[in-house]
């Protein structure tokens, strides 16, 4: 007990240096929990994807489209319980160079979708009047807020994959059941889609971008996608049929060099944390050799040498943990503003604080390791010696 | 009097340990500073070279990418018969309409699915895109399913090698060719006969339209006459370079967005390091700069003395980074484009304009940590700074 008191008293001897070595370390902290933070981002629709949810789409790649009539051959498929099917739409929303304009735009068919996606939240009068107009959508909760859109306003967007201008008149803002429900996104009628493209180009009607399977057992989930893809096999419009998790993931996959950096980043944090560390305790003992000498002499063990220069060290290290961690939240929060379509969930993770910490555990033991070494081995009449 | 740069740089060599740790953590910095710069810069160097100042690229207007444009056959031909146009040896229109679609390829090392884009040509494309040359193989044939692949495809996907086979929509393809393209995203992109590839995906619409002029200030003219057609009004045209650097702004912005946080953020962690250092180095000799003072040296000179020193470490620090840095222009990564939602291979690029920032944010670095602690040794009094033991 006495050691601790000690030892707090010593981290505070040279209390600017304390402090900076506590900034320094909080300032990694955050910045480890920042990226981790945007690396579970990244995974969100994967975290948030349903284990009773396939995705039958093109076998070739997202940009082919599939029959409609692949519905109703897909509903006879045994342990399917369910189809839904969507589009994406794309399009340019005001300046596309403005991040915020951003967001999803997906054709969905509502009639089938809020059985398909429960964690969609809409009131009932809000869908009937969804259902009711051609041209209505809905918007999330987070999208409506950032936009500052109400019920009747219209959303004009140029379309790109499907030309022309196009006015959305919005007729609900759904909300989402948990935190992981994107709340972003901007959702139309299917067959609005198809009634106006076929005005301009009759060949594109009758087309889903992917179809919504639901599989209530777990065990069917791999007959249900062999069946549908040899159905299918060698139509011109074959499938591939796959968890929503693994589509999720196949999105993410392809940027995966870029999250592969961002984790080789967050190590490299700590190794500075561990520098900044060092550093001082290493000074912190140059300094002090002549005084570790003295307790040597008076017979105070290599215990509690140790347990003094680990607990300074810890004693920093903790503190500059819990601060980092305090920071995280506002830092992750201003990301999270600053793309708000393109990264729709930002939570930081239970894990993430977990990693933290013992990061800065870590970082207390072995910045202490290396010169409590040297004065367990220093002789006392050497460090009686030495002059500061 | 000024005192010798030999002070300073002694005075770094006499703490040897606290030095390099403080020198560690400089060059780490540097070293993720320039490497997110060369990382975005290769994005760029990837992407902005693709197109030449001398091409006119014709997309749909209101169209965000390559992939979202549509130029139906009558626009095509239309472009075609303008006198602006440059005509090869042959007499024919320099001029290519090109399809792009994506397909999903095995990837070698993860045995994953991703996106590879196949592109299908007009003859005349090769004269159009002189950067693209074949480093095995032949060109393949017009009127046949034959493809030649780029480098970065036949290197990171499975099967793609020279007679190998890719298959999509019940159709086959002959692999007969590797190409070379600079570095540039041509190198990510799988190349056919248009005439080919259009029946055997269905799809009835060019994507774009790439000519070449006789003389590339007659932009705005072919523009004008473009516009007052109103068969191709639908059509709007730029540079293929101004192109395609609009296209790299999203992944290239958003490359330096998160890598100037991080790094303005780990600076700060640097900083704090080399002040720790300076202070402790300051304290350490405070009987030295008493002796220094009375010997005649003035305060300024102190001051500059610490200055030198912090900046000498960080001048070093930033070369190591850039070292350590340059070690990366070996490696090359892909990720997602977002304009044409299929995997981009790109390398870390060094420049001399990534060597020049690094080297100021290092010595910015130095400056800053260098400051507080070099003004506390000039401030010593002498009489005090001596009788300190």
């Amino acid at each position: 007990m006495k050691v601790l008191k000690l030892a707090i008293k010593n981290s505070f001897r040279h209390s600017l240096r304390t402090i900076l070595t506590i900034i320094g370390i909080s300032i990694a902290v955050m910045s480890f929990g920042f990226i981790r933070t945007v690396v579970t981002a990244w995974n969100a629709g994967v975290a948030a994807s349903a284990s009773n949810r396939m995705i039958t789409s093109h076998s070739v790649s997202i940009i082919f489209t599939l029959p409609i009539s692949y519905r109703d051959q897909l509903l006879k498929v045994p342990g399917v319980s369910g189809v839904s099917y969507g589009n994406w739409f794309g399009g340019v929303y005001k300046d596309p160079n403005d991040f915020k304009n951003f967001f999803p735009r997906i054709a969905i068919d509502p009639e089938s979708f809020f059985s398909l996606y429960p964690e969609f939240i809409l009131p009932e009068d809000q869908l009937a009047a969804f259902k009711k107009d051609r041209n209505a959508c809905i918007v999330g909760q987070k999208l409506a807020t950032e936009h500052g859109f109400k019920i009747g306003d219209i959303i004009t967007v140029e379309g790109d994959i499907y030309p022309g201008t196009w006015d959305f008149v919005v007729r609900g803002i759904y909300k989402g059941r948990d935190a992981t429900v994107d709340e972003t996104q901007m959702l139309f009628q299917w067959k609005y889609l198809d009634e106006k493209v076929g005005q301009t180009q009759p060949g594109r009607t009758g087309q889903a971008g992917w179809y919504v399977l639901n599989v209530q057992n777990a065990s069917d989930l791999a007959t249900v996608a062999k069946t549908v893809d040899d159905m299918y096999a060698n139509s011109r419009a074959s499938t591939k049929t796959q968890t929503e998790k693994a589509w999720q993931q196949s999105f993410v996959s392809m940027s995966s060099a870029i999250l592969t950096s961002l984790t080789v980043m967050s190590y490299v944090i700590i190794g500075i944390i561990l520098l900044v560390l060092t550093n001082t305790i290493v000074m912190a003992t140059r300094e002090r050799i002549r005084e570790y000498a003295v307790l040597k002499t008076l017979g105070f063990s290599g215990r509690h040498i140790i347990a003094l220069i680990g607990g300074e060290s810890m004693l920093i290290a903790v503190a500059g943990g819990a601060f980092g961690l305090l920071l995280t939240f506002p830092a992750t929060g201003g990301f999270a503003k600053a793309f708000p379509t393109w990264f729709p969930i930002v939570v930081v993770e239970p894990l993430t604080i977990a990693l933290a910490v013992a990061s800065a555990i870590v970082a207390g033991i072995v910045a202490a390791l290396f010169p409590s070494m040297r004065i367990l081995r220093m002789k006392i009449v050497d460090g009686l010696r030495t002059i500061g | 009097m000024k005192i010798p740069l030999s002070y300073s740089w002694r005075s770094l060599w006499t703490r040897r340990l606290t030095t390099i740790l403080t020198l560690a953590g400089i060059t780490l910095v540097a070293f993720v500073f320039a490497a997110i710069l060369m990382m975005a810069h290769g994005v760029e160097v990837a992407m902005v070279d693709s197109g030449s100042d001398d091409n006119i690229i014709a997309i749909r207007k209101s169209a965000t990418s390559e992939l979202t444009s549509q130029v139906d056959r009558e626009s095509a031909n239309i472009l075609k018969t303008h006198g602006e146009i440059a005509h090869g040896a042959d007499g024919k229109p320099l001029v290519t309409s090109d399809v792009l679609v994506v397909i999903n390829l095995f990837k070698k090392v993860s045995h994953d699915l991703s996106n590879v884009s196949v592109r299908g040509l007009s003859p005349e494309a090769t004269q159009l895109r002189p950067q693209v040359k074949l480093s095995s193989g032949r060109m393949f044939q017009f009127g046949t399913h034959e493809v030649i692949v780029g480098k970065s495809v036949s290197q990171r996907f499975d099967g793609c090698e020279i007679g190998g086979t890719i298959r999509f929509m019940a159709s086959e393809w002959l692999i007969v060719g590797v190409f070379d393209a600079d570095g540039t995203s041509f190198e990510s992109e799988i190349w056919s006969d248009v005439e080919q590839l259009m029946p055997a995906v269905g799809r009835p619409i060019f994507n774009s339209v790439t000519m070449r002029l006789t003389d590339p200030n007659q932009l705005d003219a072919l523009k004008e006459s473009v516009q007052k057609d109103p068969r191709t009004q639908s059509v709007d045209l730029k540079r293929e370079k101004a192109f395609y650097a609009e296209q790299s702004k999203n992944l290239a912005g958003f490359i330096r967005i998160l890598g100037t946080i991080v790094t303005v953020i780990f600076s700060i962690g640097a900083i704090v390091g080399a002040v720790i250092t300076m202070y402790a180095a300051v304290s350490n000799r405070t009987v030295e700069i008493g002796t220094l003072r009375s010997l005649g040296f003035q305060r300024r000179s102190i001051l500059s003395a610490f200055l030198i020193e912090s900046t000498l470490l960080a001048v070093i620090g930033g070369l190591a980074g850039i070292a350590l840095a340059s070690l990366m222009s070996f490696v090359r990564i892909s990720t997602v484009n977002f304009g044409t939602f299929s995997e981009l291979a790109f390398g870390f690029e060094l420049s001399g304009q990534v060597i020049i920032s690094t080297l100021i944010f290092a010595v910015v670095m130095g400056f800053l940590g260098g400051f507080l602690p070099a003004v506390r040794a000039a401030r010593l009094s002498i009489v005090n700074a001596l009788r300190s033991s």
